[in-house]
């Protein structure tokens, strides 16, 4: 899922201030599972920005709602009442959906609540990790299924560099070397031979580096 | 020999090579360098010019060199993979080449968080191993790394690479070190060496795969200033540190000397050890000892080429 976590309050302040009413929109996607921006953090937001604005005693309402996702034209239009009536929309989706508010409304306001980390997993209650690079070519088949692109700090593909030391990177002790957790893996199944061999230079054209990207299904096209 | 260096031919020899690092300075000053090079000139076969490392910026390596090489002295510049994507790694090797230096050493390079720019974007377009893969083709196959012919004067460079020893995983050291011989690396330098005990576990395990007979490899020397020294050393990522030398220091009473008498001591093994064809001393903003050092070791005079 993507990963994301809410701004510091004081920021989302300072984006909002100007504006009267705002929609505080909620996302069901990944942004709920990883508690940063479904309905019950999209409520909180509304309130803690609510009571900010009478302390200030500056005049500031909210429309709380939630959709299943923002990334998707059937549900990001089915609010268009709810935008119509006030001047602002802060969404607390990932940058997809802040993106695809901001397409389908235009001359509206829509902001980030949010910070957009990572394509990761749950990790453990409360923790989040990176897992994958969206570099869109799959190296894992080679790498036993650790992906050296996004969890080695340097994007290696040729095996650990000089300051991996007891399983750690050198960026941080928090950081495990992926080059460690690549030939734990190959070793176990027998097949270190992958890492033997060279591996070209990557073909970072069909990651962002070749400009943004497009997925085309011919199949499911009308 | 494949390559018109002085260095490749000094190895080709089988002269016991010396090397020392320069590490450029944190302004445009080129006559620190120049300086520098003209005191280690009768004492060293060749000096290293580091890449902006720990990412600190600072006078490029390829100036640098060319600084160094304007005194007499043959250049070998360190190229990062860091910084610059393989379009700029590629035009900076024609750039050096042209200024006449002949020797690159290819390295991963430490990251940015480590240095004076750390909300820097890091490139790691290429990885070292590839970067060496592209410095040979660039001369053994006259084509850019694209598989664009160079028509002529391509840039012919002595190949060098790093290993290191005391990084993890131990037994994965040897094969990625085959992976860069493989990938085309002629001279290897290593991590600078303490723990003497591992470093001859890893020349045992070098010679098995034969590796000694098909790549140079320099044993990294850093002499110790300081018990401080010492000790922060113990904490750097890819580093081991062993306590005797600590307590060693500790107890000197002249720290300095200690350190120029554990280096010498050293070098005096090294000599020894079988696959070690020559010392790279990494005499880390203390340039001014290596004379000093090579002179103690017995390594004077150096080979007239």
């Amino acid at each position: 899922m993507i990963v994301a976590e809410r701004k510091p309050i004081e920021e989302i302040i300072k984006m909002v201030e100007k504006h009267e009413s705002i929609l505080v929109l909620g996302c069901g996607g990944c942004v709920t599972v990883c508690l940063a921006g479904g309905e019950k953090e999209a409520e909180q937001l509304a309130t803690t920005l609510r009571l900010y604005f009478q302390k200030e005693n500056k005049p500031f309402k909210t429309i709380t709602t939630t959709i299943t996702r923002q990334c998707d034209p059937e549900y990001v239009k089915s609010v268009a009442e709810e935008v119509a009536k006030v001047d602002a929309v802060l969404s607390t989706a990932c940058g997809v959906g802040v993106q695809f508010m901001a397409e389908n409304y235009p001359g509206k306001w829509v902001y980030p609540a949010l910070n957009t980390k990572f394509a990761g997993a749950n990790l453990e209650l409360g923790v989040w990790g990176e897992r994958c690079g969206l570099c869109g070519e799959c190296i894992l088949h080679l790498t036993g299924g650790v992906c050296p692109v996004i969890r080695c700090s340097k994007s290696l593909l040729n095996g650990p560099c000089g300051g991996s030391q007891n399983g750690k990177c050198e960026v941080s002790s928090e950081i495990d070397c992926a080059w460690q957790l690549i030939y734990d893996r190959l070793k176990s199944l027998n097949s270190l031979d992958l890492i033997l061999k060279i591996q070209p230079p990557k073909d970072w054209s069909k990651a962002r580096d070749g400009g943004p990207r497009k997925v085309v299904k011919e199949e499911v096209r009308l | 020999m494949i390559t018109e260096s002085r260095l490749e031919k000094l190895f080709a020899e089988g002269h016991f090579v010396v090397t020392a690092e320069i590490g450029p300075p944190k302004n445009s000053n080129g006559e620190a360098v120049r300086k520098h090079a003209r005191n280690l000139k009768n004492y060293i076969d060749g000096a290293n010019l580091t890449d902006n490392q720990t990412a600190v910026v600072r006078l490029s390596s390829i100036a640098a060199g060319f600084h160094v090489l304007s005194e007499g002295l043959d250049p070998i510049i360190q190229m990062t993979c860091r910084d610059r994507n393989r379009i700029g790694l590629q035009s900076d090797l024609l750039g050096a080449y042209s200024l006449g230096i002949r020797n690159v050493l290819a390295l991963t390079g430490d990251h940015q968080s480590f240095g004076n720019h750390p909300t820097a974007k890091n490139v790691y377009d290429l990885d070292s191993i590839q970067l060496i893969q592209t410095i040979k083709k660039l001369r053994d196959e006259k084509q850019f790394l694209s598989g664009e012919p160079i028509k002529e004067h391509e840039p012919r460079f002595f190949i060098g690479a790093v290993e290191n020893p005391f990084g993890d995983p131990f037994e994965f050291r040897v094969l990625r070190l085959e992976k860069k011989i493989e990938a085309g690396a002629q001279f290897i330098q290593t991590q600078c060496i303490f723990d003497m005990e591992r470093f001859e576990r890893f020349m045992e395990m070098v010679r098995e795969r034969g590796l000694h007979e098909r790549a140079y490899i320099l044993a990294g020397i850093t002499p110790l200033k300081s018990a401080k020294a010492a000790k922060y050393m113990k904490n750097v990522a890819g580093m081991i540190m062993p306590d005797h030398i600590i307590e060693r220091m500790e107890k000197a009473e002249d720290q300095k000397e200690e350190g120029v008498k554990i280096a010498v001591e050293m070098i005096e093994h090294l000599k020894n050890v079988k696959g070690v064809a020559g010392v790279h001393i990494m005499a880390i903003a203390w340039e001014d000892i290596v004379p000093v050092i090579v002179e103690r070791a017995g390594l004077l005079p150096r080979p007239e080429v």
